[in-house]
């Protein structure tokens, strides 16, 4: 059973000192999630949804508690192997896009594959990615040139140039507007039905959260977990 | 990450804000330009005063009253019974030739010309001892010496000034303080040196400067000895002897002489000392602002980290490890540092170039030397000011926290 978690997560903490006053952001999270699931992450603003993802995602590591990612305990993991966890394991899209401004689509899909140490065919790889979400007429375009839904699907191509296990996804849709959020979904969707991504996806929109397998609802840094 | 690709992606970077890196490269070339410039400033003097200082031969002597080293009180002048002695084979075996000298500024007029120039009182040695050849005529003679004449050898300047001419001027006369002399040979032209143009001067019988030109309060009283040395090797040999000689006729005890003997080789070392300190002097001033430079580079990386903090964030979302942070940072202000110090060392060139041509204009020529070890010097110093200067900042970037950085608005 525990094999086919790809995330493994107890009693997470998370907490912030702000100056006299403790914040809780977490306080006490535990889920499992499957190889090639699809999940959402719910819960009202404040709730500690980024927070979560953030530390599932290994950008961020929680103040207490166990956490295994594809059978690697985190806590026992240096900076430079975090690193490589987040280049090789997780894509991340935001809901901000967070796209390098000065550089191509092409050169922003890269840059994971650059962090990657010695990868054959970058330029490629990159291509194909950009290919694959539709946008190969769009190489060479920077993002200031992009509409929000196409900057999205550069971030999509960057997530999964390096063919992660999860992708993580934090309110991608939340800059986008219903019709082009849908597509972004559509995106994402096939994803895990073509190549058995797990995908992870924070979001407040129902109707994204009904096409998912399962919904962990958050609140005050707790779950509450549902359907 | 590969080394080729960050140093592009680092131009790019410098390139997306062309007024800022402009503006923070030309500190570098200033600071770079300001050293090469120096640095061949102080060669260029060094190896002309050096090589001037070659020209005076290697088996000569010069002696001259007071002492450098130690203050002597009432030193007594050289005299011409100093010089005789001196040219005792007996007394001093490895001297061959002794030359006094007595020098002094005054006008010299013909055909309504008038001009400054210095006027050396010697014996006919002299001529030898400092090489000169003729274009006309003939050196002065022993006669003209034991005979007060009223001769005089002139140099090409002089001949230029007052008769237009270097041809001919054989048996004119010319003015020295109003007094009647007869031209008797044209010097020709050594060029300017770093002690003057030896080509605007006059020579005369040293009976005659002392008699008519040049007055001293001494009797017999000369300004300096040339003495000219068997060979360069008895050189050592020489300066005891002329010392012993000195000391003696002085009534000084020793250790205490009130005279100097130089050698060519004690003036090489001075001038080495002097120049090396002179150019250590303008390099290090220079260097200043090549830190000045080097602030501007860190202070323009702060900025920048700064800015990019959440592209910083992104970059390690996205796998890049502290080390790769830290190398992009330290390539980009390397980058800026190296650039700066290319174009500087054109400019240091420019500069000396420049100063080598105002110098020749104003009759002193003179090459700044821009040697490959200043070039290499500035370019090792500027990287290493773009990456000192670039650890502190590059260092904020790599410790950044991602989360910390990819929030940051
Ligand atoms: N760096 C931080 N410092 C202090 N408090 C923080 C920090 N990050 C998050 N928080 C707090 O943690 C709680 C959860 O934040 P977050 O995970 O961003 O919520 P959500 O994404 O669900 O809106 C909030 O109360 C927030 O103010
Ligand atoms: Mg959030």
């Amino acid at each position: 059973m525990a094999k086919d978690w790809v995330i493994h997560a107890e009693d997470l903490m998370k907490v912030y000192q702000m100056g006299e006053v403790e914040v809780r952001a977490l306080a006490g999270v535990s889920c499992n999630i499957k190889r090639g699931e699809v999940v959402a992450i719910m819960g009202p603003s404040g709730s500690g949804k980024s927070t979560l993802m953030n530390i599932l995602g290994c950008l961020d590591l929680p103040t207490s508690g166990k956490y295994i990612l594809d059978g690697e305990a985190v806590e026992t993991l240096s900076d430079d192997q975090l690193a490589d966890i987040r280049n090789r394991k997780v894509g991340f899209i935001f809901q901000s896009f967070n796209l390098l401004s000065r550089t191509t689509a092409l050169a922003n899909v890269e840059l994971p594959l650059r962090y990657a140490g010695n990868v054959p065919n970058k330029k490629e790889r990159a291509r194909a990615a950009l290919e694959s979400v539709g946008l190969g007429d769009r190489i060479s375009h920077r993002p200031t040139e992009l509409s929000g839904g196409q900057q999205q699907r550069v971030a999509i191509a960057r997530a999964l140039v390096n063919d992660p296990a999860i992708i993580m996804a934090d309110e991608p849709t939340g800059n986008l507007d219903s019709k082009v959020g849908k597509e972004i979904l559509e995106l994402l969707l096939a994803l895990n039905r073509d190549n058995g991504t797990t995908l992870i996806i924070v979001t407040h929109d129902q109707a994204i959260a009904a096409q998912t397998q399962r919904i962990i609802h958050l609140r005050d840094g707790l779950v509450e977990e549902k359907k | 990450m590969n080394i080729g690709q960050s140093i592009i992606e680092a131009l790019e970077t410098l390139n997306g804000n062309k007024l800022r890196s402009g503006l923070t490269i030309l500190g570098i070339v200033i600071g770079v330009g300001a050293v090469i410039a120096m640095l061949a400033i102080g060669q260029g003097a060094q190896d002309t005063i050096t090589s001037a200082i070659s020209g005076i031969g290697t088996n000569l002597l010069f002696v001259s009253s007071g002492n450098d080293i130690l203050n002597v009180r009432n030193p007594k002048p050289l005299t011409l019974g100093d010089a005789q002695a001196i040219a005792d084979p007996f007394a001093a075996p490895d001297v061959l030739a002794v030359a006094p000298i007595i020098q002094g500024r005054s006008d010299v007029t013909a055909g309504g010309q008038t001009m400054s120039v210095s006027v050396t009182g010697t014996t006919p040695q002299y001529f030898i001892m400092q090489n000169y050849s003729l274009l006309e005529g003939d050196f002065l003679t022993q006669d003209n010496l034991q005979g007060n004449a009223s001769a005089v050898v002139i140099g090409p300047g002089v001949a230029d000034k007052l008769f237009g001419r270097r041809n001919g001027v054989v048996g004119e006369t010319i003015r020295i303080n109003g007094q009647p002399f007869r031209v008797v040979g044209i010097l020709q032209s050594k060029g300017g040196g770093t002690f003057g143009s030896q080509d605007n001067q006059v020579i005369v019988p040293f009976t005659t400067a002392q008699t008519r030109l040049i007055h001293r309060s001494a009797l017999n009283e000369v300004d300096q000895l040339y003495v000219q040395v068997v060979s360069a090797q008895a050189v050592p040999l020489a300066t005891d002897e002329v010392k012993q000689i000195l000391r003696q006729r002085h009534r000084t005890p020793v250790g205490i002489d009130d005279f100097s003997v130089f050698s060519q080789a004690d003036f090489l070392s001075i001038a080495t000392t002097v120049t090396g300190v002179f150019t250590i002097f303008l390099g290090g001033i220079a260097g200043i602002s090549l830190l000045v430079g080097g602030i501007g580079i860190m202070n323009i990386m702060l900025v920048s980290v700064t800015e990019r903090t959440r592209e910083i964030g992104l970059r390690k979302a996205l796998g890049a490890r502290k080390r790769d942070i830290l190398i992009q940072f330290l390539i980009e202000s390397s980058m800026l540092s190296l650039i700066g110090g290319m174009i500087g060392i054109l400019l240091g060139w420019f500069l000396g170039f420049i100063v080598g041509r105002v110098a020749a204009a104003s009759g002193n020529p003179f090459n700044p030397a821009i040697s490959l070890n200043a070039i290499l010097l500035a370019t090792l110093f500027s990287a290493a000011v773009g990456l000192f200067f670039g650890i502190y900042p590059a260092n904020r970037a790599a410790g950044l926290e991602p989360v910390e950085a990819l929030r940051y608005e």
